[in-house]
């Protein structure tokens, strides 16, 4: 039974990795064959490093998810904070078109995003072109509810008598805010500021809908790669990718591992 | 002399939704003194402390602090600090940092922060503990940096709200004692809030007895549990036999066709009363020598002294605290003499219902405990 | 006061949540004049073959990951500690990868002078037409939603004691019944989750059928995409479509809310 578990096992991971497998080791392929393997080379790595729009779409990646995922932060602290602080009515209203963006498939968020966008330019004659102002503003959009959901468990986890002792030791209300409800809620708002960052990496769907011609994700270009049928370049980018969300997710795992051995020697200390 | 109250509240009402919490409580409330406010769950002790604290407003009626009226102030700008109920240290500052939380506010130089920290964790025996983070510390030791932090500033009242709820009993015993001593070296008034009668008589000064929103007594431990002013003082401050009797005239009692001898004067001739006797000042005697006799039911060990529930004629079930030991079933006398018989006046309500209530306090504070 | 802290999100919420959901009802039921009209809705019903082969598809590919999910993901809630968080990491590393190299992956073993077909050849087989199918639609769909599967189960079935089991074996439950009434139903929250998180991107996808299935095996997902970016251009019948696609998507999520009542959030903070 203890064999089969592991054999099953192993088989599910080899249909998870095996597509990835194949993909980095031909990215290293001579020939442009996505069968035959000619020879060992780095060159689509190189070609990948000269390739100008995958750089700057790369750039726009990195600079959108920034933006967006540091001003959701703020928007999203800001409501879970105001929402709390609403009657119960007022709160499951609000919660319900903030859940809209989750819920929804992403097609219809990002079709729905496209049409606002028009609609502002030919109607309301706002200058939005699509580009990193609009892309922006989609990912805040959908990055804004991940915020927010991470910090209001927090926010009703929160003691209300560390508030008031915060009043009784001499804080306003303002000082009692800054120093010891945000501390309390910060691991909520760091855990949604990361989901936003990697969700705002991550996306295609709306991206690909609001963005221009001029401005692309790298998601976005990946797509217009992809159409091109063979271009080894991919391999390239995926291997990098690869090793970089390896290299991100092992330290993760060492931290957690970390954290948890210290948090049972503290436990293990107390008593 | 008004400026020997450091606290005065006047006529204070206050309801949540609508239930009245507080009927109008006037209490006055001396520099330097232990006060307790005893009274089961909901009696309204809590927000009393709070209106107190700064953390509710009065609906009506006046807080007087050293003779300024502070109704409005925000709790913030008030000379009292508080020990919450569940401790409410801040979990992401150590324990150093949650005593100077206070002094850094004021932005007080940097070694007399360290100087009063110091002093204050050496005052609740926390030497050494500066950079352990709270959630590494035990019930007793959280506590502890509670009233640190609360008395760095030096506040001129602390307000304590059931801090020792959530301890095992022999903590709670220590702490009791600990407590005292530090009011006794700073030099301050402490306002402690319990449902807890041993703990109330213990440690205070005086004692404020509520029940429903209202003061049923305020007075000093000896005179509350001596000569409480109703059978529901009486009852909740330690254990007491309580009967249905009639006082046809001054210094006379009657119950179940008996008469005794008391003290008591000033009734209206034949006014149905409470007559309460403690436990411990009913004597057994041999059957002849009874005032009045009984058939005892059953004998539980307490240590020091026997329990024994005794049936009389009238189906009234007495309880006495005695050293003899008698064996059940044994038909015996009982003497009680004039200056233990209390007799109040008739409560006006439901007697029984607040002691289940003070039951179900006791209650919620176990299921405190068992969280932790 | 402390309300007005939201303010800046609700103002933001109404621009951009609430409003280009109002322009996607006004623009499913008006025409390119702006005129009112329920032609685009009429349309709609000539594309039941793509909505239903999308609803198909996915439900293949929703029941395939549960199948194959479940005893990955009780095997790993049985292992070490440590394990657990290997094979966690293991599960979640693909995911993290964007799904069009994912998908891309498996396009270039599956096309006709791919890995696959090549080392078949090598025994004598194919070659076989794979790429372009139906089943390289739900593969890719199987294969990019699997990790969504396994960890809203893994998450609840960690929870289930070692004893719980035992003490079934105890009372006589062989295997299956120690499956079918334990282990079932004390992991259904984490199946509604596992399954509504499959289920509703499979169901909208558009770019795994293209990539996979191609030009012939069109999903709604497409559908809407031709509308808007393509070259069907007609952004009405577009929203009439979305809207469709939302309320399906919306009564699905009931259902399955309906079926788990209490709400696990848990699977989807991931």
């Amino acid at each position: 039974m203890k064999r089969l578990g592991k054999i099953y096992t192993w088989l599910i991971m080899g249909f998870l990795y095996i597509p990835i497998f194949v993909l980095i080791v031909y990215s290293f392929n001579e020939s442009k064959s996505r069968s035959v393997f000619t020879g060992f080379t780095f060159k689509w790595y190189k070609e990948l490093f000269s390739n100008r729009l995958i750089l700057s779409s790369l750039g726009n990646t990195l600079l959108i998810a920034l933006i967006s995922s540091v001003l959701s932060t703020i928007l999203g602290t800001a409501a879970a904070i105001g929402i709390q602080a609403m009657n119960k009515k007022a709160r499951s209203v609000i919660m319900n078109i903030t859940y809209l963006p989750i819920i929804d498939p992403e097609i219809v968020t990002g079709v729905s995003l496209m049409l606002l966008f028009v609609y502002l330019r030919t109607h309301l004659h706002i200058p939005l072109e699509m580009g990193l102002i609009t892309l922006s503003l989609a990912h805040i959009t959908f990055n804004v509810p991940y915020v927010i959901l991470n910090v209001i468990p927090k926010l009703r986890q929160l003691d209300q008598s560390v508030y008031e002792a915060a009043l009784d030791l001499g804080c306003n209300p303002t000082q009692a805010f800054a120093k010891v409800v945000i501390p309390e809620i910060m691991p909520g708002i760091i855990s949604g500021f990361l989901m936003a960052f990697t969700y705002s990496l991550d996306d295609f769907i709306i991206s690909y809908f609001v963005s221009g011609p001029t401005s692309q994700t790298l998601p976005v270009t990946i797509y217009s790669m992809t159409r091109k049928k063979v271009s080894p370049e991919i391999n390239a980018l995926s291997t990098i990718i690869f090793i970089v969300v390896l290299a991100v997710l092992v330290m993760i795992n060492l931290y957690d591992a970390r954290q948890t051995k210290k948090k049972q020697a503290r436990i293990s200390q107390s008593f | 002399m008004a400026e020997q109250y450091i606290i005065r509240l006047k006529n204070l009402t206050k309801s949540f939704e609508d239930t009245k919490v507080l009927k109008g409580i006037d209490l006055d409330i001396r520099d330097k003194e232990f006060v307790t406010f005893l009274g089961p769950s909901g009696c309204g002790k809590t927000t009393t402390l709070r209106i107190i604290g700064g953390f509710t407003e009065p609906d009506a009626g006046d807080v007087f602090f050293e003779g300024k009226r502070i109704n409005h102030l925000p709790p913030y700008k008030r000379q009292v600090n508080t020990v919450f109920q569940r401790y409410a240290l801040f979990p992401h500052l150590d324990v150093f940092e949650n005593v100077a939380f206070g002094l850094r506010l004021t932005k007080t130089p940097e070694e007399q922060i360290q100087k009063r920290v110091a002093e204050m964790l050496g005052l609740v025996n926390l030497k050494g503990f500066q950079t352990r983070r709270v959630e590494q510390l035990s019930g007793g030791q959280q506590q502890r940096v509670a009233i640190a932090r609360a008395l760095v500033n030096h506040p001129k009242v602390l307000l304590l709200d059931e801090p020792l709820g959530a301890l095992d009993l022999k903590l709670r015993k220590e702490m009791q004692a600990e407590l005292k001593s530090i009011q006794q070296r700073m030099g301050i008034t402490f306002i402690y809030v319990t449902h807890d009668q041993e703990e109330a008589l213990t440690m205070s000064d005086t004692i404020v007895v509520m029940r429903d929103g209202e003061i049923q007594q305020i007075g000093t431990p000896q005179d509350i549990y001596n000569e409480p002013k109703n059978a529901f003082v009486a009852d909740f401050i330690g254990e007491s036999n309580i009967v249905d009797a009639v006082m046809p005239e001054d210094k006379t009692v009657t119950f179940g066709g008996k008469t005794l001898p008391c003290v008591d004067v000033g009734f209206e001739p034949g006014e149905a009363v409470d007559m309460v006797i403690r436990p411990e000042d009913l004597k057994v005697v041999p059957l002849e020598e009874g005032q009045f006799t009984g058939k005892v039911q059953r004998v539980i060990f307490k240590g020091v002294h026997y329990e024994m529930k005794v049936l009389d004629d009238t189906g009234f079930l007495w309880t006495i605290h005695s050293t003899i030991c008698e064996d059940a079933g044994q038909e015996i006398g009982m003497r009680v003499a004039p200056f233990d018989i209390h007799i109040m006046k008739k409560m006006k309500k439901r007697r029984k219902k607040s002691k289940e209530k003070a039951v179900s306090g006791e209650a919620v504070s176990k299921e405190v405990e068992g969280q932790r | 006061m402390r309300k007005a802290v939201a303010a800046p999100y609700l103002v933001w919420m109404a621009i951009f949540i609430v409003v280009p959901l109002g322009l996607i009802v006004l623009f499913a039921f008006t025409d390119s004049s702006g005129a009112f009209t329920l032609d685009n809705i009429a349309q709609v019903g000539q594309y039941a073959g793509v909505i239903w082969r999308s609803i198909l598809l996915s439900a293949i590919s929703t029941v395939i990951c549960l199948v194959l999910a479940y005893p990955l993901a009780f095997i790993i809630s049985r292992k070490q500690e440590n394990q657990q968080r290997t094979f966690l990491m293991l599960v979640m590393l693909p995911m993290w990868m964007n799904f069009l190299l994912r998908t891309y992956a498996w396009m270039t073993l599956l096309e006709k002078t791919g890995l696959i077909n090549r080392l078949l050849g090598l025994i004598g087989l194919g070659p076989f037409q794979m790429i372009n199918t139906q089943g390289a639609v739900v593969l890719g769909m199987v294969y990019n939603y699997i990790p969504y599967m396994i960890l809203p189960l893994y998450s609840v079935m960690v929870k289930i004691e070692p004893h719980i089991i035992e003490a079934a074996q105890d009372l006589g439950a062989d295997n299956i019944s120690v499956l079918w009434k334990v282990l079932i139903p004390l992991s259904k929250s984490g199946i509604v989750t596992g399954i509504t998180m499959v289920f509703v991107p499979a169901a909208s996808t558009f770019i795994i059928s293209k990539m996979l299935g191609g030009g012939t095996n069109l999903m709604v997902g497409d559908l809407i995409e031709m509308q808007f970016l393509g070259n069907a251009y007609n952004p009405n019948l577009g929203s009439a479509i979305s809207l469709l696609l939302m309320i399906l998507i919306l009564i699905c999520m009931f259902v399955m809310k309906s079926i788990d009542t209490e709400e696990e959030m848990e699977g989807m903070l991931l």
